[in-house]
């Protein structure tokens, strides 16, 4: 566990966003992650009061405040009528119950880690990242920036009628994935999104009858302590095609 | 800095530091039925119920329970005995330590879940690690009490 | 018999559900100086200066100790009967440092902030030296992980710290080299197990504070007061007799606690400050400078006829020590005997080993010993062995196992007095779906059902070794003290035991009050480890409780001015036998007996065993592997144990079920890495994957009773034999699903794909 010398709840978006400014203060949402390291942090800059705890749906988009829990997500009615079960089948294998109701999505995308199966299944439903500064963009122009100081508000999820599947091979049912896979069919094209291969996700979006080996290709893959580069190339394969039959 | 919440029902203050864990202040407060295990949120151990909802006291910051609700097995009393008994009958509670945060999680999910079945509750208690039992007696722990409560077998 | 044999409640079962304060770190005084370690960044190297002056002071930090301020003596945190068998070979804290995480110095202070922030300001210079990190190339290296003149073993092991060498030896029986040659079949394979970690949930901890007398009081968490005792006071070169260890609740063990990994540097500290003193071993630490698994690489050769007659074996342990040598000589013995003695019709065999230091954190006790490494090894090759001959493994395993009545020459000698092996595969078998399933049924959906099974056996104490001990007092209104030196760590000693006494005193078991354990109160024991405490303190409960009987007789029957020999006793009254109406109850006798010269009944009793009878275990599992993503699901492991008596069927059941768990665990996802400098990288349960709820299927678990006459009621140990029938089963398993024989554990999905898509390339 870190140490820090000050707490502040912000009371606004912008006091959040000065806060920040100052490189040896952290926001902290979940804490699940940022408890792991042993450094100083100058103040938390808590987000509790920003009412960013909320999910809200219209016809066009799902809202998801950056402060809801991946419980939340996993629970959510909205979410399951929207995009089927692929966010619940994402966040399920998550560590457990008690993790899950800290743990934030906006953390868990903030974060842009290699293991994320967050990321995964958003980059598949092509969400949208809304930060204080630099306003809306695409998550996919999101994880290749880099960690600047700005704060995330929320994630947009908008409703294109994308059928979707998410699937992972873990170690232990609880563990980071050795390999995530998660496919969105939007009527003959589709979106393939493999992470954990173990950099963060990518995407490559083609036709629906696209070869997998193909797909494969456009992917690099490495080794680290759960699996090889051979392992997980031969594994992306068959979690694209079973994520493919699922959305037939 | 000054944190107060409701702690098994007595309204609490407490002075803490910005980076004091609920972990950290629930034991200081004398909860000691809550345990660390592990520091990575992943064991289960420091289970506690914020605002009706489980979670990982070692992960949880003081300062944010400012003001909520906060239960531990010292304050969930019958509803725990209940399943603690049954744990007992079975053998399963063994060395004990990873039981106390064990069974708020037990209580929370009888809270939480309408329907209940062998895989849904395997599932929601998968977050708490037990290296004792090999979690079959805590299981059978389980079907005599769901049995009981809800009157259905698991 | 009312108790023995009956699933009662565990005496503290309340107090642990509860969640009452009763382990070290809730009974801690509230002003312990919090303590904690800095560490080696390096595998191996020299202090060339340490300066801790600034450290000193921060405000906050009470004292810092370093190698400059300890004992010169060297001695061995295993804790084994003195004159121990693993070498003296280190020091409280040593200029020398031998693994990454190996201890520079200790601080102590008012808060952990303080001591933290001290931790940070000690400035050590290293003379960084080349470490060995293979245990192959370890042996007669030009590099010496001990090359220090004070190393010394007080035990004939072979150990030689000139050859890094922590034991080494051979022991054979019959004509090994000869039979060999005449087999039809002689196969040889190599296999190789990893550092597990025993992974308790409450990690070591230790506090101190001296007593009211002046003397040095260690409550711990730990498996082996009596060791604790004098490991701590050689480590503070002091009397044993300033020296007193009290055992509270513990969270586990699983003999990770059967060395003394924590108690030493909280000992130092109240020691030279006179200030109460705790450590807690983060999971960080004990995960990496804590008392794992010995890794091994063992080498099976095993010689049999056509007709399945397996007629020698012949097999070479390699043991990873690390860094100390605690439980490394011991260990290794287990891996040959109580692995091959499985098979006693065996015409010969030979076991050698080479157990040698390296650069990585020691080793030392975990559930099964070195058994678990042997049987791992030799149950895997039975199936390779089995294959090639075309007979159905369980076919072969019964053609050869020992039965009842055998000599097991591979078993220092020991007749199976007490075996129910061959009933415990046939249950094992029938509980499965071996006829269903075996040896694999394609599913339809890319997965394969498969079949696999193991054998196991383990021991019961150490024999002429060990030693159990018991203390009962008779108190006021007819209530005994039961007290005793071995450790109930979760397991349920304190309770099976007071079910023997209660059973043979004719008493409620409520009757009876369990005490444990205090090195000034309770009677001598070893303590909790190598399967001794059912079978050995089991034994001198049975005669500390029947010699009460005759004292509680004794006096009765003197009150009713008879002979002992006419009177008897029931439980509540003494009475004479021909006469029932002539009675005196328990409570009078206590009442007569604390107001005249007789005193208080009281009896001590220490047992030793000269045998060590053999629990024996037959596992089978079922998996579901998918083959396209190499992800094993276990569905059902059908497990029956030949533990004699069951003393306690829940608490056998569960032992049996968690040492099950954890041999999946070992089987199919814990695993240690260290980097290529010696840097363990399985330091956190993140990192370190033991089994949730959801990874282990449905366990099953039955008992197939023999009668051990030397038991207690007939009992055998059941603590450690249950883990190790995972490994091998499910490897075999796997190889029966999909062809792929792993011979390192643990067996991950990328193993099995990689070994898939080998084969396809073949």
């Amino acid at each position: 566990m870190y140490i820090a010398n000050n707490y502040v709840r912000a009371k606004s978006l912008e006091e959040a966003w000065e806060l920040n400014q100052k490189k040896n203060n952290k926001i902290v949402a979940g804490n699940c992650w940022t408890r792991l390291g042993h450094g100083n942090i100058g103040t938390i800059i808590s987000l509790k009061d920003l009412g960013l705890d909320k999910i809200e749906s219209d016809k066009e988009q799902i809202k998801i405040g950056a402060m809801v829990s991946l419980r939340e997500i996993e629970n959510n009615k909205e979410i399951l009528e929207s995009f089927g079960n692929c966010v619940q089948k994402a966040v399920e294998s998550i560590v457990g119950v008690q993790f899950r109701n800290l743990a934030t999505v906006g953390g868990s995308v903030w974060g842009r880690f290699g293991f994320s199966d967050v990321l995964t299944v958003f980059l598949a439903l092509g969400a949208k990242v809304e930060l204080f500064k630099k306003g809306i963009v695409g998550i996919e122009e999101f994880i290749e920036m880099d960690y600047d100081r700005d704060v995330l508000v929320s994630i947009i999820l908008p409703k294109k009628g994308l059928k979707a599947s998410y699937d992972s091979v873990r170690l232990t049912k609880t563990d980071f994935p050795m390999l995530n896979c998660c496919v969105a069919r939007n009527g003959e094209k589709m979106r393939v999104v493999i992470g954990a291969k173990p950099t963060k996700a990518r995407f490559f979006d083609c036709d629906f009858n696209e070869e997998s080996d193909k797909i494969v290709e456009q992917f690099v893959f490495g080794s680290n302590l759960r699996a090889t580069e051979k392992y997980r190339k031969s594994v992306a394969k068959v979690l694209i095609e079973r994520n493919r039959r699922a959305v037939m | 800095m000054v944190v107060s919440f409701k702690l098994n029902g007595i309204k609490r203050e407490a002075i803490v530091e910005a980076d004091t864990t609920l972990y950290k202040l629930l034991r200081e407060l004398g909860c000691y039925s809550v345990k660390c295990g592990c520091e990575t949120t992943n064991c289960g151990l420091c289970t506690v119920i914020v605002n009706n909802k489980s979670v990982l006291s070692c992960a949880v910051l003081a300062l944010d329970v400012d003001g909520a609700e906060i239960e531990t097995l010292e304050g969930l009393e019958s509803e725990a005995l209940e399943f603690g008994l049954c744990m007992a009958d079975e053998g399963s509670e063994q060395c004990g330590f990873c039981n106390t945060g064990f069974i708020v999680n037990v209580v929370m999910m009888m809270r939480e879940l309408d329907e209940i079945d062998r895989e849904s509750v395997k599932k929601y208690l998968a977050g708490n690690l037990c290296r004792c039992t090999g979690y079959q007696g805590q299981l059978r722990a389980l079907e005599k009490f769901i049995e009981r409560k809800r009157g259905i077998k698991i | 018999m009312k108790y023995v044999n009956t699933s009662i409640r565990k005496k503290d079962a309340i107090q642990l559900v509860t969640g009452q304060p009763v382990y070290t770190e809730d009974i801690a005084p509230k002003n312990c100086l919090v303590v904690k370690l800095l560490k080696s960044p390096y595998a191996n190297a020299i202090i060339k200066s340490i300066d801790t002056s600034i450290a000193e002071k921060v405000p906050g930090v009470v004292k810092i100790v370093t190698y400059k301020d300890v004992s010169q003596k060297r001695f061995t945190l295993a804790g084994q009967t003195y004159p121990e068998a693993s070498p003296c070979d280190r020091l409280l804290l040593d200029k020398h440092l031998r693994y990454v995480g190996d201890n520079v110095a200790i601080v102590a202070g008012e808060n952990e902030k303080a001591v933290l922030k001290a931790l940070k300001l000690i400035k050590v210079e290293y003379e960084v030296l080349t470490p060995i990190l293979d245990p192959k190339e370890a042996k007669d290296n030009e590099i010496l992980i001990h090359p220090e003149e004070s190393w010394f073993a007080q035990c004939p092991v072979g150990a030689d710290n000139k050859r890094n060498l922590v034991a080494s030896g051979c022991d054979e029986d019959g004509d090994v080299d000869r039979i060999m040659s005449e087999c039809d079949v002689v196969i040889e394979r190599t296999y190789k197990t990893k550092a597990v970690q025993q992974a308790m949930m409450e990690t070591f901890r230790t506090y101190t504070e001296m007593d009211n007398y002046g003397r040095l009081k260690v409550v711990s968490s730990t498996q082996i007061p009596f060791h604790v005792r004098r490991i701590v006071a050689n480590a503070l070169g002091i009397e044993k007799s300033k020296v007193r260890v009290v055992k509270p609740r513990i969270g586990g063990g699983f003999g990770a606690k059967q060395s003394a990994i924590s108690e030493i540097y909280p000992a130092i500290i109240t020691y030279l400050t006179g200030r109460p003193a705790m450590i807690i071993f983060t999971r960080e630490e004990s995960q990496t400078i804590s008392s794992p698994r010995h890794a091994m690489e063992v080498t099976v050769k095993i010689g049999a006829d056509k007709d399945g007659r397996i007629r020698v074996c012949d097999m070479y342990a390699l043991s990873n020590s690390g860094a100390y040598g605690e439980h490394g000589p011991t260990t290794v013995g287990l891996t040959g005997h109580k692995s091959m003695a499985l098979y006693s019709k065996m015409e010969a065999f030979r076991f050698k080993y080479d157990v040698v230091y390296t650069n990585v954190m020691s080793a030392g006790a975990y559930r099964g010993y070195g058994a678990t490494q042997g049987i791992f090894a030799l149950e895997s090759c039975i199936d390779e062995l089995a294959e090639i001959l075309k007979i159905d493994p369980i076919k072969l395993r019964f053609q050869n196992m020992t039965r009842e009545g055998m000599l097991m020459p591979a078993y220092y000698g020991e007749t199976a007095n007490a075996c129910a092996l061959d009933r415990c595969l046939e249950k094992a078998k029938e509980m499965s779906n071996w006829d269903k399933y075996y040896p694999a049924k394609d599913m339809g959906n890319g997965k394969i059902r498969a079949m696999g099974a193991a054998l196991a056996m383990q021991s019961s104490s150490i024999s002429n070794i060990d030693i159990g001990g018991m203390t009962l007092k008779l108190g006021d209104g007819g209530f005994y003290n039961m007290i005793v030196g071995c450790t109930d760590m979760g397991t349920g000693c304190d309770t099976i035991l007071a079910q023997m006494v209660a059973d043979i005193l004719d008493t409620e078991i409520d009757n009876i009050s369990t005490f444990g354990v205090d090195t000034d109160v309770s009677p001598y024991d070893s303590g909790s480890y190598a399967s001794s405490t059912t079978y050995l303190t089991g034994r001198a409960a049975i005669k500390c409780a029947n010699l009460m009987r005759e004292k509680i007789v004794e006096v009765g029957s003197g009150i009713l001015e008879k002979e002992a020999s006419e009177c008897e006793f029931d439980g509540k009254f003494v009475f004479e036998s021909e006469n029932v109406e002539n009675k005196v109850s328990l409570a009078d006798i206590v009442t007569k007996a604390q107001s005249s010269p007789v005193g208080q009944l009281m009896v001590t009793v220490s047992e030793q065993s000269t045998v060590s009878p053999p629990p024996f275990m037959a596992g089978v599992v079922e998996i579901e592997l998918d083959k396209e993503t190499g992800v094993v699901e276990i569905i059902n492991f059908s497990a029956c144990v030949d533990c004699g008596t069951v003393i306690n069927p829940n608490l056998a059941r569960v032992q049996a079920e968690g040492g099950i768990v954890q041999g999946i665990g070992m089987a199919l996802s814990e695993d240690v890495v260290y980097s290529k400098e010696g840097r363990d990288y399985s330091n956190s349960f993140m990192e370190y994957k033991i089994p949730s709820r959801l990874d282990m299927g449905e366990i099953s678990v039955e008992f197939e009773s023999s009668y051990e006459p030397t038991g207690p009621f007939g009992a055998k140990s059941i603590g450690e034999i249950v883990i190790n029938t995972p490994s091998p089963a499910i490897c075999n398993a796997i190889y029966n699903a999909v062809g792929v024989r792993i011979r390192e554990l643990p067996a991950t999905p990328v193993k099995i794909v990689e070994g898939i898509l080998e084969k396809e390339n073949m």
